[in-house]
């Protein structure tokens, strides 16, 4: 008797847990079809709204960097003169990226030190905070950069008040998940001497969480190189804004453009190695893997 | 005794050399810091900026956001009298129809409110401010012809032979040869629900929800959809090609870098060379950038969403190989030998024993991305054409739709933080519910 109630009971859950498994599998298959129909829809889409088909353009993908190669090797010898003669503007967008990340980092700081509960200065406004924070890391780059343009004129301050403010909110909701896991008593220990909360923060929570937040202003720097560079390209100073006109000087000038592309590439490759480097010590390896998020 | 007295000073000695470090870079980290800044500030011209910075342009912007402006328009040689939102053709009131603030007749009567009386007779026109008097004009070929009140002109009256401009609180009047035109501003986005041409212009909210009811609902939407001066349908388009340029570069990038990824993984690809060549080429793919690939992509593409998407997924096929190789090098062995000690084959080992483990992490990383690279996708909509960057970019370009401008940067804003929002939901959704990967 007792053993039948057993057996049942197995056969009871076996079915039971069958039926799970078979529910899964059904709403895993759904959801593939669901997302390959997406795809395959929004490729159909995408495609019949291009101006070249993919099926016609595919083909002569590498047209366009093989002219520009070969003409930069036609031009061996004047590549090295190129690459000197772009670099003040290289250094512009390198300036543009460490200047905007550097004020970011700072206005981020003070932005996540608000926005964090137990920290704050006014807890009453933390949900304020947070908004800003959102709002700022929600508009492009570009929005700001070409409304500033037109009232500041080209150059790369526009730039760099637009990554600055992407930063600000970029980083902002890093740190403030940072701000989380900090201990409070060294922060206790300094309201119980009567320091002011400047100094709580400053003596006693940024010495906490200093590494972290390199780490990632670090990370920061290396997309905003890249940002800095496309919002050179729509007139905002610097290596892209070069680019730019060495793209419409067209056939025959491509040399220019090449030496940009090189300059651009070893310089981001540069940076990434030497910032994940750094990374890597900051924080021995916790953050490593998180390693590229823009 | 003495031992433990040098040790004392030996340890002092020490705390005070560590303590002057740490003084030393607690000041000179902010030093570093403010000297960059000093040094950024001058590089970047930043005391000249004043002078380049146009306050004109400036208020333009900030008051055209807000506000519009109707324009009433007399050509002087016909005498025919226009009234325009914005002076756009297709923002024009019909031959008989005009604002409750505008009456036309022989004499057309423009009241621009605050006692400021405009009017355009068939040969004079007349502009009356209170506290200043009325200002005359006969315009013809010889010029404008202008009788101001006695006294001095003061200095918001620009006048010369050939064109008079008046510009008070209430609005602007200005007179040449050929047009005179006033101007009043009004708070707010005009037309923004229905053109003029529509039957439901005007029209309180309760209205037209009234007239949605008797079954004019189709309709209703239609004269929304089809507004040509705020083109809602060509903005929706452009809204869903900006995410659509995201949502295939970031997944189409997650499909074709995972296969590669275990091609790139310590404990997955035994040949060295076959590793190294993938991990240069992640690097190669990463390092060009965006803007690079953009570029050479619409060469071969043209303009159009196609070529943002292939823009993002080739990018990102370089950041996913790096990140999905990563987190396959850190999957845990255990598991797979389960698997294996089941007499599981090799394609079963790697759907059983592997892939439940790193899933989540992919999952949790496109979802990430997809947020990231809506953002990614304006900014190339911006350069190679399509999108709502495309938009924005040619309402900048303009220099006057800067209400347009205001609006696309809301909704940029709005489709950034409903990606970021949706991303969330499905992130803790695949994750947390299907956490083991059945």
């Amino acid at each position: 008797m007792a053993e039948t109630s057993a057996s049942t009971r197995v056969d009871v859950i076996q079915t039971d847990y069958m039926a799970l498994t078979r529910r899964k599998r059904l709403y895993s298959l759904v959801l593939l079809i669901v997302f390959v129909a997406l795809m395959v829809a929004g490729f159909n889409t995408a495609d019949s709204r291009n101006a070249g088909g993919f099926w016609n353009g595919i083909t002569h993908v590498f047209d366009f960097p093989a002219e520009v190669l070969g003409e930069a090797w036609e031009n061996i010898a004047e590549l090295p003169r190129h690459l000197v003669a772009h670099l003040p503007a290289l250094i512009e967008t390198l300036n543009i990226a460490a200047a905007s990340t550097l004020i970011g980092l700072i206005a981020g700081t003070v932005l996540a030190l608000l926005s964090t509960r137990g920290l704050a200065r006014w807890p009453r406004l933390i949900g304020l905070f947070r908004r800003l924070m959102d709002i700022a890391r929600a508009i492009p780059e570009i929005v700001i950069a070409l409304v500033l343009i037109f009232v500041l004129g080209g150059g790369p301050v526009p730039a760099m008040i637009a990554i600055a403010i992407h930063t600000t909110g970029a980083l902002g909701k890093l740190f403030s998940e940072v701000n989380e896991n900090v201990s409070l008593k060294p922060v206790e220990g300094l309201r119980s001497v009567g320091a002011t909360w400047a100094q709580q923060m400053y003596l006693g929570v940024i010495p906490q969480v200093g590494p972290n937040y390199v780490s990632y202003a670090l990370l920061r720097f290396e997309i905003n190189i890249r940002a800095s560079a496309i919002l050179g390209f729509v007139g905002a100073g610097g290596i892209g804004y070069d680019l730019r006109n060495a793209m419409s000087w067209g056939q025959g000038k491509y040399d220019q453009a090449a030496a940009i592309f090189i300059l651009l590439f070893l310089t981001i490759v540069a940076v990434d190695q030497i910032s994940g480097y750094l990374r890597a010590h900051l924080t021995y390896g916790t953050q490593a893997r998180e390693g590229v998020r823009p | 005794m003495t031992v433990a007295t040098t040790d004392l000073d030996r340890l002092k000695s020490g705390a005070d050399q560590l303590f002057s470090k740490k003084k030393l870079a607690g000041f000179s980290i902010p030093l570093v810091i403010i000297a960059y800044l000093v040094y950024i500030f001058f590089a970047f011209d930043v005391p000249g900026l004043y002078s380049r910075a146009d306050m004109d342009n400036a208020r333009t912007l900030v008051a055209d956001s807000y506000s519009y402006k109707m324009h009433v328009t007399r050509d002087n040689r016909s005498a025919e009298v226009d009234i325009s939102i914005e002076g756009r053709r297709n923002g024009t009131y019909p031959e008989d129809g005009s604002p409750d603030w505008v009456t036309r007749g022989e004499e057309t009567v423009i009241d621009l409110g605050q006692g400021h009386i405009a009017t355009f007779g068939p040969e004079i026109v007349t502009y009356t401010i209170p506290g200043y008097g009325t200002f005359r004009a006969e315009p013809g070929r010889s010029g404008v012809n202008a009788t101001f009140p006695d006294g001095d002109l003061p200095g918001w009256i620009n006048a010369s032979k050939n064109r008079v401009a008046i510009t008070t609180e209430a609005g602007r009047f200005t007179v040449t040869r050929n047009r005179t035109e006033v101007f009043r501003y009004f708070n707010g986005w005009e037309a923004f629900w229905f053109t003029l041409d529509s039957p439901y212009y005007g029209l309180s909210v309760g209205e037209v929800a009234g007239r949605a009811v008797q079954g004019e609902a189709g309709d209703i939407f239609t004269a929304f959809w089809t507004n040509s001066m705020w083109r809602h349908q060509d903005v929706a388009w452009a809204l869903f090609e900006t995410v659509l340029m995201a949502f295939l570069g970031t997944f189409g990038a997650g499909l074709i870098a995972l296969p590669l990824a275990f091609l790139a993984a310590k404990n997955f690809a035994p040949l060295m060379a076959v590793r190294f060549a993938m991990r240069r080429m992640f690097d190669f793919l990463r390092g060009v950038d965006a803007l690079i690939w953009t570029i050479i992509l619409a060469r071969a593409f043209g303009p159009g969403p196609l070529t943002g998407a292939l823009a993002i997924l080739v990018t990102d096929t370089g950041t996913f190989g790096k990140i999905f190789s990563e987190a396959l090098e850190n999957v845990d062995k255990a598991p797979i030998e389960g698997v294996q000690s089941t007499g599981a084959s090799a394609i079963q080992r790697y759907r059983f024993g592997v892939i439940p483990q790193v899933v989540p992490v992919l999952i949790s990383q496109l979802l990430y991305f997809l947020e990231s690279n809506t953002r990614s996708a304006t900014v190339i909509g911006a350069i190679t054409g399509g999108g709502i960057g495309l938009l924005l970019t040619q309402a900048i370009i303009t220099q006057q739709d800067w209400e347009k401008v205001t609006y696309f940067i809301v909704l940029i804003v709005l489709m950034v933080m409903a990606m970021d929002w949706i991303s969330g939901i499905l992130r803790r959704r695949l994750i947390s519910g299907d956490g083991t990967g059945h």
